[in-house]
């Protein structure tokens, strides 16, 4: 297991260098520079500016010297917000936005599993098709709408919820975190259902059954942890996906996190930035999806001797 | 999930409403500010801030916008109109207690125009002597730039030119005092990146200090017991929110998030409009929209296509419909009501005109047009505008149009290097002087982007109005040289912007005004209204 662990990281070098390298020379051939503005600047004061970030040297010669930071761990000083470093403001909106994924991974958790479960006891009934219906609705309303609509019915309307915010109110946290997670959720619906129609109907179930077991004994106890492996395997990919995902519902919500740094740095050319998250959410990415593969093979036996056997 | 659901059982007493009777202004401030140093930033966010951190020489009224005493409790210009002497208040104080001195200024002033700070503003100073000069590192002396302090509490400054508007300078960032200790406590004075304005760092001078900075969540500042004019000061506090996403923060207004809102969405207008005691706020604004004309280029090189593409535009219909009477009709670069200046009408709608003109540039109803294409800055409101003209400029000359939008910085590009034929531009007053407009279209006037250049035009502007002796006669040069200006159209003037806020009826002196200036000294609250439902 520790070699297939070792393996897999040793494998995200030259993933990571390539996200890396890619990423520092595509910014810097995109139109518009960081210091471009409505009002022209004055060549002095662009050269100072410059010198200052090192845009006055040769590219390859700051690709290296990027590189050499990087292995320090230093990100760089923003261009967006002169007196901050990248590495501060990754650590500011980080934080928020994984307690964001967090909530709404519970969240896409709870209803998905819930609905996915009911629909696979009674296959091609009512009980089926109303929860799947729901999950597809959830797969196609984008956050976009979604979230406004929430907005709209619970903030302003029922006037339960407040309508923005992060940890400024009672309750600003419920729906960003439902905004997000649904679209989640709906997937985890889809595969609940079908892992769970598939474990339904094997043998050791039928034994279960058979011993004279209660029937919910059978469905929690013996159904879910094979039922669940398909969303298992999912997960790594969704939480990466929420934390990278996340922009649109902290925009909705002014919520504080790094999806709204990132996209921002984008449009105002913050080279640093661009590249500080991209290198940061690209190594989470790598990591979630070697944690899944991990959890997978130790729910399934099968794959975990696979797996070491393999490496 | 528990915890979070619990969570939501609190008070549930709108924040306006608290605010109300705290004494403490929620303020909706678009985005997060890129910093608080007066030297460094140049944003509208920003200056919301700075204005509450800091004060400069004057501040300005905010109902008439003329100057009055900010650290200066008064100041004498000489006859030949070329020395300003300061008098400095002796009760103006920094946040810690140290006097605020002439030498502070002095100061202030070097680091403003250093060019290692790559100050985007430094050109505010520009009509004090020799400071271009030691901004773009001519000089490195600065002992040769026209300011010193004759004791602490005299500021003298030499100008290269009577400049009739300097004192209106004199309340922006730019020439704001920095305690100089504080900087340097926190690295190179003349370096953009220290932490000197972090909350727990940063001495001020201005009504409020700094309390609370939490990045894209919220900014406080509370009232300060060392400020001078404390006494007038009506507010305990204010508390300023990043609001980019504007349909967000109409919402955080309608359930009392928020006293004043930084903009409004379009189509909310005509709803809040309708409202009894409407919290919809809209008035002239100094900045104006327009479009650029490339004059270097075909078939733009021809005054006659210029002056009928600009006449075939109804901008009353433009501003009434598209921009639901959020906007007015522009028929100049400089908006109505400059301090007392009203630029010439050169032009009106006049369809038939336009077709005769057309005709004359040698395309009579549209024929062997050669096609033209007009490049924005992607955004719903560009594109509804150019769509509009667009088919304004088909029914009126027969002729198409071509539209490209473009990203941001992209477009930014474009027009910098004049790559584009005819372009969507706005312009915003950094203070209120005909001459911050008129001066964009000098030769050499790094904002023209037109290829315009009338020499003639340029001894008005650099020559002839700061000689004249008083503001009317000032005001008639600019008048004659803005009708010059519009008479060869390197521009089309579309609209005069407005400022559109939500404010609740709670709110008090926060008047209306060109700059849309906000004097945070001025406003109080009103802790038996409630919010708007």
């Amino acid at each position: 297991m520790w070699r297939f662990i070792g393996s897999r990281l040793l494998q995200a070098i030259p993933v990571l260098l390539v996200v890396i390298t890619v990423t520092f020379f595509l910014v810097r051939v995109a139109p518009g520079g960081p210091f471009s503005s409505e009002k022209a600047v004055i060549p002095e004061v662009k050269a100072a500016l410059e010198a200052q970030y090192r845009l006055d040297r040769p590219v390859l010669e700051q690709y290296i010297a990027y590189l050499g930071d990087l292995i320090r761990g230093d990100l760089g000083p923003s261009f967006k917000y002169p007196g901050r470093s990248v590495n501060e403001l990754i650590g500011a909106g980080f934080p928020v936005t994984a307690e964001l994924a967090l909530y709404a991974l519970l969240v896409a958790l709870l209803i998905g599993v819930g609905a996915g479960v009911v629909a696979s006891l009674r296959p091609n009934t009512a009980q089926d098709y109303i929860p799947m219906s729901a999950a597809m609705i959830g797969i196609c309303i984008p956050s976009l709408l979604l979230g406004p609509l929430l907005i709209l019915v619970f903030g302003i309307y029922l006037d339960w919820l407040p309508v923005s915010g992060w940890g400024d109110m009672p309750g600003d946290k419920i729906l960003p975190a439902i905004t997000l997670g649904a679209v989640y959720a709906a997937y985890i619906a889809r595969l609940s259902r079908a892992g769970m129609l598939e474990v339904m109907t094997q043998d050791y179930i039928r034994t279960a059954r058979a011993k004279g077991i209660p029937e919910w004994r059978v469905v929690v106890v013996h159904g879910l942890r094979g039922g669940l492996t398909p969303v298992v395997a999912f997960l790594g990919p969704a939480f990466a996906g929420l934390l990278s995902g996340s922009f649109v519902v902290e925009t909705i919500f002014q919520v504080p996190g790094l999806g709204r740094f990132y996209v921002q740095a984008a449009f105002n050319r913050d080279y640093t930035m661009i590249l500080g998250a991209t290198v940061f959410l690209s190594s989470l990415i790598v990591v979630f999806n070697l944690l899944s593969d991990v959890l997978n093979a130790w729910m399934n036996p099968r794959l975990r001797s696979r797996a070491g056997q393999n490496t | 999930m528990i915890a979070l659901l619990l969570g939501a059982c609190g008070s549930d007493e709108p924040r306006v409403a608290q605010g109300n009777r705290q004494g403490i202004l929620h303020f909706g401030n678009g985005t997060e500010p890129q910093g608080l140093d007066p030297h460094v930033v140049t944003g509208i966010p920003e200056m919301h801030v700075i204005v509450t951190l800091f004060e400069g020489l004057v501040t300005k009224n905010p109902h008439t916008l003329e100057p009055e005493p900010g650290v200066a409790k008064r100041w004498n210009i000489s006859e030949d109109g070329l020395t300003v002497t300061f008098h400095l208040n002796d009760r103006a104080r920094w946040s810690n207690g140290d006097p605020v001195t002439a030498y502070d200024f002095v100061w202030s002033w070097q680091r403003a125009l250093s060019p290692k700070m790559g100050n985007q503003y430094a050109y505010m100073l520009y009509p004090v002597k020799n400071a271009e000069a030691f901004a773009t590192g001519e000089i490195t002396d600065f002992s040769h730039v026209g300011v010193t302090a004759k004791d602490a509490q005299t500021l003298v400054v030499t100008l290269n030119a009577p400049t009739p508007y300097f004192i209106q300078l004199m309340d922006h960032q730019s020439t704001y005092p920095v305690h100089r200790q504080t900087i340097e406590k926190f690295g190179n004075a003349f370096d953009r990146f220290t932490p000197w304005t972090r909350v727990e760092n940063i001495v001020s001078n201005g009504a409020f200090r700094l309390t609370d900075w939490k990045l894209n969540r919220r900014i406080e500042v509370t009232k300060s017991d060392t400020y001078w004019d404390r006494d007038k000061v009506a507010l305990n506090g204010v508390v300023f929110y990043p609001t980019e996403n504007i349909s967000t923060e109409e919402r955080m207004f309608r359930v009392g998030q928020l006293h004043r809102t930084e903009s409004i969405p379009l189509d909310k207008i005509p709803v809040y409009r309708a409202m009894q005691d409407s919290p919809y706020i809209n008035s002239p604004y100094l900045g104006t929209y327009y479009y650029l004309f490339n004059t270097s280029k075909p078939p733009l090189d021809n005054l006659n296509v210029r002056k009928a593409l600009s006449l075939a535009i109804d901008r009353r219909r433009l501003t009434e419909t598209v921009m639901h009477g959020s906007t007015l009709p522009a028929y100049s670069i400089t908006p109505p009501g400059t301090l007392g200046y009203e630029p010439p009408k050169v032009f009106e709608h006049d369809v038939e005109q336009a077709q005769e003109l057309l005709a004359q540039a040698g395309y009579p109803d549209g024929k062997g047009w050669p096609g033209l294409e007009l490049v924005y800055n992607t955004s719903e409101s560009h594109l509804k505008v150019a769509v509009a003209l667009q088919q304004m400029w088909k029914d009126a000359l027969n002729i198409d149009i071509t539209l490209a939008n473009e990203e941001w910085k992209v477009y930014l590009d474009t027009v910098d290097q004049m790559d584009f034929q005819m372009a969507r531009r706005g312009w915003i007053g950094d203070y209120v002087d005909p001459n911050n407009f008129l001066d964009l279209f000098l030769c050499d006037g790094g904002n023209n982007s037109t290829g315009f250049c009338d020499p003639v035009y340029d001894d008005m502007i650099l020559q002839q109005a700061p000689q004249a002796t008083t503001r009317e006669a000032r005001y008639a040069i600019f008048q004659a040289a803005e009708t010059r200006l519009m008479e060869q159209m390197p521009i089309v003037p579309i609209y005069t912007y407005t400022s559109n806020h939500l404010v609740q009826p709670g709110v008090r002196g926060m008047s209306s005004n060109v700059m849309d200036w906000i004097n945070f000294k001025y406003i109080s609250l009103d802790q038996d209204q409630r919010a708007v439902d």
